[in-house]
């Protein structure tokens, strides 16, 4: 079991491929991938998680930590590709809410 | 309560490296049972919280433990124990005991378990934690069949 993360940036624009499963495990190292892109003044961030094919609080909690950080330097953060069972973990904890989820994968900011 | 049941039990070192080798067995268990996706996915997250809960409760208090999962396999439902104190149970005495813990002890674990413990909350049918000589966390998901027939049997009543 792994996590792989792969990260493309340009200017204020990050885009981000998770793959693989979110645990207590691979959690920390998605937060030390993610959280020094999330500090660019007015940046966006796309993460497609298409890839991911398990995740629970931990994952939250990172996506949590990384949309707040984004949310005080004026950035923005879209959630993409989540699956049926992403969405549904979204959903309960009420954070659909609050972020900007899709099931879609647009892959480029619109 | 003297219905029959396998019990399987399985004790991991308290590292979060083997959360993931406790789910795979939880869902050969469930498959075994009869579980459907969706309820085998569930009980995966479940079983995670409670898991990452017990490792990082040990990281916490630097003691390098063990955390060990009961599984009570029954013919209606599948019954998971998880116990931080590294020590095997006795899994009917240990249930017991946990019926009895006081409702403001949940709260306590609530605050410190944070989205995890509420996670458990929303994907088992019932959830009980027992807070003393470490945290075990004991909860039940019924096989559907039988969730819709105690539901009927609530409305009936």
């Amino acid at each position: 079991m792994n996590i792989s993360i792969e990260m493309k940036e340009n200017d204020q624009f990050t885009s981000v491929d998770i793959s693989g499963e979110i645990d207590a495990y691979t959690a920390p190292k998605l937060r030390e991938s993610l959280f020094h892109l999330s500090e660019k003044e007015g940046g966006t961030m796309v993460i497609n998680l298409s890839g991911v094919s398990y995740m629970d609080s931990t994952g939250l909690g990172v996506f949590v930590g990384v949309y707040k950080n984004i949310r005080s330097n004026n950035g923005q953060l879209y959630l993409q590709g989540l699956s049926a069972r992403l969405m549904r973990l979204f959903e309960i904890t009420g954070l659909s809410n609050i972020m900007d989820i899709s099931s879609k994968n647009e892959g480029e900011v619109r | 309560m003297n219905q029959s049941f396998d019990y399987i039990e399985l004790k991991i070192p308290a590292k979060p490296e083997f959360v993931s080798v406790m789910r795979l067995t939880l869902s050969g268990i469930a498959n075994r049972m009869g579980f459907d996706y969706e309820e085998i996915e569930d009980l995966k997250i479940a079983i995670s919280e409670a898991c990452t809960n017990a490792v990082q409760h040990a990281y916490k208090n630097n003691d390098h433990g063990e955390v060990i999962v009961g599984f009570g396999l029954y013919g209606n439902r599948l019954e998971v124990m998880v116990a931080d104190n590294g020590k095997s149970f006795d899994f009917l005495s240990a249930r017991q005991g946990i019926g009895r813990y006081e409702e403001n002890n949940e709260v306590e674990f609530l605050r410190e378990g944070g989205l995890g413990l509420y996670l458990i909350e929303s994907l088992m049918d019932e959830v009980r934690i027992h807070n003393n000589e470490g945290v075990t966390v004991f909860m039940i998901k019924y096989l559907d069949g039988e969730r819709v027939e105690r539901n009927a049997k609530k409305i009936s009543t």
